[in-house]
This record gives C-alpha cells, structure tokens and sequence, in this order.
C-alpha cells in the first residue's frame, strides 16, 4: 500500500524529522523512501569531511541548504596532528558554487579555511545566512571582512575558538548600514582592535539580535553602550571588565544590567577587575549558562560570590581556581546543573592543587541533574568515582584528565580500574568517555562488559596488553571514535576484527606499538578503510621496514578511496 | 644520585624543571607511574620494577598533548601569564601620611583618571601635568619608581609603558618636586 503513498505526504511526514540520524534511517527503507527523502533533505551532517566526496553530497542532496563538516582527527586538538594535514573546506565550496547549492548554513570544525574559500562563500551564495566556525584556522580577517561585506541575509557569524590572523582592516565595519538581519555575533576569539562605533551601530540597527560575543578589545564603557541599545540580549560574551568601581561608568553598567531581564546565558570576561563582578549579580538569577573558563585572575573567593547568586545554572564551565570549596558552593547553590567544565588554569600542574576528586564528589552529592562532564584535576580516587557513579547514573558525557596522566588512586595507590569500572557500570547512557590515571586491561574488560551505548572513547597511557583494546573493539557495540595514545596495544589487537572499522567513523593510534607491516595488511585487506600513517621524521621510505613502529596512525571509513590532498609526510597505505 | 649533583653546579634548574606530578614528590617515584611504552608485549609480564632500572634517566619533559587541552585555550594561557592581567597593584606612599595605600593600576585607563583616584584616595590636590612645567604650582606632585629603580615624574611617558614600568607610587610635596621638572 506505501507505493500508493504520494510523495508530497511522504516528503511532508519526512519533514518532522530532525535529526540526521532519523533522516538517514528512513532512507534505508527502501528505494521510494530513498528517493523522497534525498530530495527533501535540507541539512546534511558529515562527521568526516573525507568519508565523502563534495560532487557525490550534491548529487544525492541536490537541495541542500546547510552543511555541517568536521575534518581534523580529534587528537588535533592536542598538538597531535600537523598542522597540514588536511581537512581544507575549499572543494566544498567550489563544487557548490558550481553546481549552484542555495547554500545557507556552513557548520566547520578543525577545518582549513582560507580567505579565498570565505570570499567565495561570501559571493556564490546569495542566500547565504549562517556560518559558524570552530577551532578553525587559515584565516583572517579580511576573510571576515568579505562575509560581512556580502552576505545580504546573514543572521549568524560563530567564531568559536578560531585561530584567526588580524590583519587590522575593520572588517566588523563592514556590514552595510543596510544589515539589520543579525541575530547572533560572536568574535570573541579574536585577537585584534574592533571599531567600537561600527559595533554599537550594527547593533542598534539589528532588532533581532539575540547573541552578542565580542573580545578583549571592547572595553567596559562600550559595552555599557551596547547593552542600553540592546536589552533583548539572551546570550552576552564580555570584552573587559575593567574599570574602577567607583566610577560612574561602573554605576551604568549595573543599572543598564537590571534592564537585561533576557540574558540567560553569559561568559567572556577575557580581561577582568574581580572587584566589578557585583555588577552582574543582578543577571545571575536567570543564568542557565555561564562561562567562566576564559576569565583570568578571579579566585575562589570571588567565584563563590558570583555562583551563589546563580540557582537556576544548568551549564557551569570555570577555572580550576575555583578549588574543592567553590565546588562544594556550587553543588549546593545550582541544583538545575547539568554540564560542568573545570578547565586547568595553571597547565604544569605544579601550582597549588587546586581541585581535587573531593569537588567532583561534591559536585555529584548536590547536583543530580548532571549528565556531561569534563574535570582536570591533580588526583583521583576509586572511591570517588564509586560515588560519583553511584550519585549520577545519568552521565552522557564522561571526561577527567589528571595532569599526571598514569596517576594512581592517590590514597591506595591503585589503578583507576574500579572507579571507572562503576561509572560504566552505573551510567547506562554514557555516549563519551575519557579515562586517565593508572590503568590496566581491567577497566577495558570493565567498558566492553557495560558501555553498551559507547561512541567516543579517549584513552591515553593505559592498559597493559592487546587484550585491553580487545575488550572494547567486541563489546562496545555503538563504538563509532576510538582514540588511543602512548598505550601498549598492538598488531594483534589492530587485526582481529578489521570488519570493525567499517562500522565505526574513525580509529586514532599513535605511540602505540602497531608495526607498519600490520597498517599495511589492514589497508590492503579493508579497501573501504584510509589508514593513513603519519610520519614526521624525515626517513625516506625505501629504510622504513615492515617490522618498524608507526608513530601514528588514523584510519577511517570512506566511499571515496584515499584522499588526493594528503600532504608528504601522510602515507596512505 | 648523579643528576641532583648536576643540578647543582648548574642554574639550580631542579627548583624551576617542569614535570609532572605534585610538587616534592621526587623522581623515582614518578618513573614507577610513568610507563615505558616502548615495551613489547612479550615483556609484559615483567614487574614495574624492572622497568624501573631500565628506563634511562631522560630529563622530565613536558608531555605533549597533556593535559589534553584546545591548542586555542593554551595559546590564551600563555599570553595571560605573559603579560599578567591578574590586576597590577602598587603601593602608593604620600609625604606626611602615616601609612600607605595600594591601588591596582589595571583599573585605569589613562592618567588623569589615575590622578583623579589619587586625589581621591589622599584628600589632595595634584592638578594638571604638562610636559614643561611638571605640576608646578599644585600642592602635590606624583611620582613613581620605575624598573631601573629611578624616580620619575608620572606624565612623561605613554600610558601603557608606565604600568609596566611601575613599581610603585610616592605623592612629593610640591616644593620637593620641582627638581624633578627640570628638562
């Protein structure tokens, strides 16, 4: 009876579903659906820029509007990954443009994006609406300087983290005095002066703005402007918070945020007098997000003032100043919490200890809300996780790093084996984990046993053999990331079961005892897989043997065989 | 052990080496937690200890990639510690007071701000500089100590390269300050 379905009803239904998960699923069903759907899919995911190629997305989604790629491996992040070693946004574009895609959102991640690919996007697409960019680089400002120029429609500019090169035009300059359609601005990244009065100018021409996130440049007496032309804020990044207290900028600026009854979100403070924070309190009751991971110089003391004032809190990201005490604070003021970041403020970690697994127990005891976290810290105990577990089954998001990466249980001088071992058990829904400490093949074995809905592991410096790596390549059966560094996993663990890797996005190993010889065989066996082998050291290829250790190693699936713009030190095998 | 003694006779680089761990706690406990990761899985069932004696004294290197934080973040970090924003606070001593004040120099944007805060802070008058005269005919005339240990009138130089050139602040009676005028 389905072949009797019109596709207008079909397509209709089809609209209703939002995640690409869901679009992707329905198009299994059979050809019809198949058929209906990629014409009617507007929004593509593409978790692995090379996993396909720009000319097959158009001719499968010839109507897509928004694009989301990722292109670097995760581990790029940490300096693991040269900086050329791919991921260009460019052929995207060009294909697009060619084939003439209303393309209106582009979502970039650990992508190469030049001021070429900008100047194009900003030209060939005449709808052009949202760009959002993340740890992004290869860049400037002039590339901004073209979107903003050109871009008629545009509703959304998301620097997030970007290394952007400031080539000291003022390009917030311009936007056109005919831009009014800006709903969120957020340049906080970069490095550069911006013109303060085109700023305060574009934002009072653009009625609907709801997201503001500028740098350091903006001092606090623009902001002050800003903001009285801008009430209806949701979401505020500050510049500099400096001024003197007792000045009568300082008493607008408290007045002009009792009038920001919206603002739910805030972070920035990139440059800060901890003595002008009182003048934010006011919007503390309505925070559902505050970020203050980016703020220097405010200690415990102060943080605790801020947060206490902060009940309705769902998402929390700080500096390790705010130490085990501020936690406890926080665990007993924001009961709505549900994702807590405690980023390190001091990276050699020989400064005080600053948190402790102490604060993460707190943490768990007051906020059972909590599903997502990320927690650096100096030390870890078994104990700690057990409860942890046992307060929060309902973590999706998993993440510690302890700044000595093989640290024991600080009390028993154990390995971590047992307290992860109950955060997997107890956590049903974990999605992401990042382990660290002491550990051996046991919390391995732990993980394949009970982190049935797993997708992205990290694991560094653990486990003792190949059975560890083992244990989770057959039991973790929604495995799609796995990311391993300076662990003694091997060929034996790499080979076992190579039909794997086809179900699973990508597998990073570097520092690990896997041979070239065994890359090689895997290569040669699965040709849907790149295993591409990265080699930094300038040895030629005729002297690499077999036998010798890759130093890393990055294997994906892929329709498309191996990529064309690998640079020379990539070999795909 | 032979590299305390090499330390020694160097820059003392033991008190500022970078590792890992918490500080005090010393090497050789370090090298039992830090693995050997070139081991083949053959060895595997040989103890830690034996690794121990093993692994070469290499000097304790930063780690790359750990802790795992954003390149992004890190590069922030460390223009932060460069240039120190945590608040830049002097002390600010006045001829006749009976004890001093600190203020912290972040705060202000330019020195007739900074000028007006001292008034404000001392009940005085300081009144207007200008690059001939000083702040002749005020009452009070600010100076500061730079980093070569001189005393300077506040005024001469741009703003940016006197925060970071103050050590701290002295308020000189007028009469005493005219010397410094001088060109």
């Amino acid at each position: 009876m389905l072949n009797y379905f019109p596709e207008e009803v079909l397509e209709h239904v089809f609209d209703f579903l939002t995640s690409h998960r869901d679009r992707n699923a329905v198009s299994l069903v059979c050809k019809s659906w198949y058929a209906v759907e990629r014409f009617s899919r507007e929004k593509v995911f593409i978790g692995n820029c090379y996993t396909i190629s720009p000319e097959r997305l158009i001719a499968r989604f010839p109507r897509v509007r928004s694009l989301t790629l990722k292109g670097k491996p995760h581990f790029a992040d940490f300096n693991l990954v040269p900086h050329d070693w791919g991921g260009y946004v460019q052929p995207w574009i060009e294909s697009m443009a060619k084939a003439g895609v209303n393309l209106e959102e582009l979502r970039l991640k650990r992508m190469l994006v030049s001021d070429e690919s900008l100047d194009l996007l900003a030209n060939f697409f005449p709808n052009f609406k949202s760009l959002v960019l993340v740890s992004c680089d290869g860049f400037s400002t002039d590339g901004l300087a073209a979107i903003a120029s050109n871009c008629r429609f545009l509703r959304e500019l998301d620097l997030q983290e970007n290394e952007i090169e400031d080539r000291r035009g003022q390009w917030l300059s311009c936007f056109p005095d005919s831009c009014t359609s800006l709903v969120s601005l957020n340049f906080a990244c970069l490095k550069g002066e911006v013109n303060l009065l085109s700023l305060e100018r574009l934002v009072a021409r653009c009625r609907n703005l709801r997201s503001l996130r500028v740098n350091h440049a903006v001092p606090l007496d623009a902001l002050q402007r800003i903001l009285a032309q801008a009430p209806q804020l949701v979401d505020l990044g500050i510049g500099s918070f400096v001024h003197d207290p007792d000045s009568e900028i300082y008493n607008k600026i408290e007045t002009g945020m009792q009038k920001c009854t919206s603002i739910t979100s805030l972070s920035g403070f990139l440059d800060v007098t901890a003595r002008c924070l009182p003048a934010v309190y006011t919007i503390c009751r309505h925070l559902t997000s505050l970020n203050l991971s980016y703020a220097p110089g405010i200690y415990s003391d102060e943080l605790v003032k801020l947060i206490c004032h902060c009940n309705k809190l769902e998402r929390l990201l700080v500096l390790d100043t705010i130490g085990d005490k501020g936690l406890g604070v926080v665990a007993s003021t924001c009961k709505e919490l549900q994702e807590l970041r405690v980023f390190p403020s001091d990276l050699y970690g020989v400064g005080n200890a600053a948190v402790t697994e102490e604060g993460l127990v707190a943490i768990s005891a007051g906020c059972r809300k909590l599903n997502s976290i990320l927690y650096f810290c100096e030390q870890m105990t078994n104990a700690a996780l057990i409860m942890v577990a046992k307060n929060c089954p309902n973590f999706i998001r998993f993440r510690l790093a302890t700044f000595n990466p093989t640290a024991p249980d600080a009390v028993t001088m154990q390995p971590l084996d047992e307290g992860f071992g109950a955060i997997v058990k107890s956590c049903k829904g974990l999605k992401r984990l990042s382990v660290s400490g002491l550990l051996t093949d046991q919390v391995f074995l732990y993980m394949g046993r009970y982190a049935k809905q797993l997708e992205m592991l990290s694991i560094a410096f653990a486990g003792d053999s190949d059975k560890g790596m083992l244990y989770v390549l057959n039991g973790c059966k929604k495995l799609k990331k796995l990311e391993i560094r300076d662990s003694p996993f091997g060929n034996a663990a790499l080979l076992a079961d190579m039909g794997k890797y086809e179900t699973m996005r990508s597998l990073w190993m570097s520092s690990c005892e896997v041979t070239l010889g065994a890359c090689k065989t895997l290569a040669q066996k699965m040709p849907r897989l790149n295993v591409e082998v990265i080699n930094e050291s300038d040895q030629m290829e005729a002297s690499v043997d077999d036998k010798h250790k890759v130093e890393k190693m990055y294997l994906y699936r892929t329709l498309v065989g191996p990529r064309k713009d690998a640079p020379d030190f990539v070999w795909t095998l | 052990m032979e590299r305390a003694s090499a330390y020694e006779n160097d820059l003392n680089l033991k008190a500022t080496e970078l590792r890992l761990g918490l500080p005090g706690t010393d090497e050789s406990s370090e090298k039992q937690s830090l693995r050997n990761n070139k081991r083949s899985s053959a060895e595997m069932d040989n103890s830690c200890e034996k690794n121990e004696q093993e692994s070469s004294p290499a000097p304790k290197a930063q780690v790359v990639g750990w802790p795992p934080v954003r390149s992004y973040r890190k590069n922030v970090l460390h223009q932060r510690n460069e240039s120190d924003l945590s608040g830049m606070f002097v002390k600010v001593s006045m001829d006749g007071a009976p004890y001093l004040r600190k203020i912290d120099l972040k705060v202000y944007k330019k020195y007739p701000d900074l000028l007006k805060a001292l008034e404000n802070m001392f009940k005085c008058s300081i009144g207007v500089y200008s690059e001939r005269e000083g702040y002749n005919g005020s009452e009070f005339a600010p100076t500061y100590e730079d980093k070569d240990g001189d005393w300077m009138l506040v005024g001469d130089v741009p703003w940016d390269m006197f925060i970071t050139s103050c050590k701290r602040l002295r308020i000189m009676k007028g009469s005493e300050a005219k010397g410094l005028a001088c060109l």
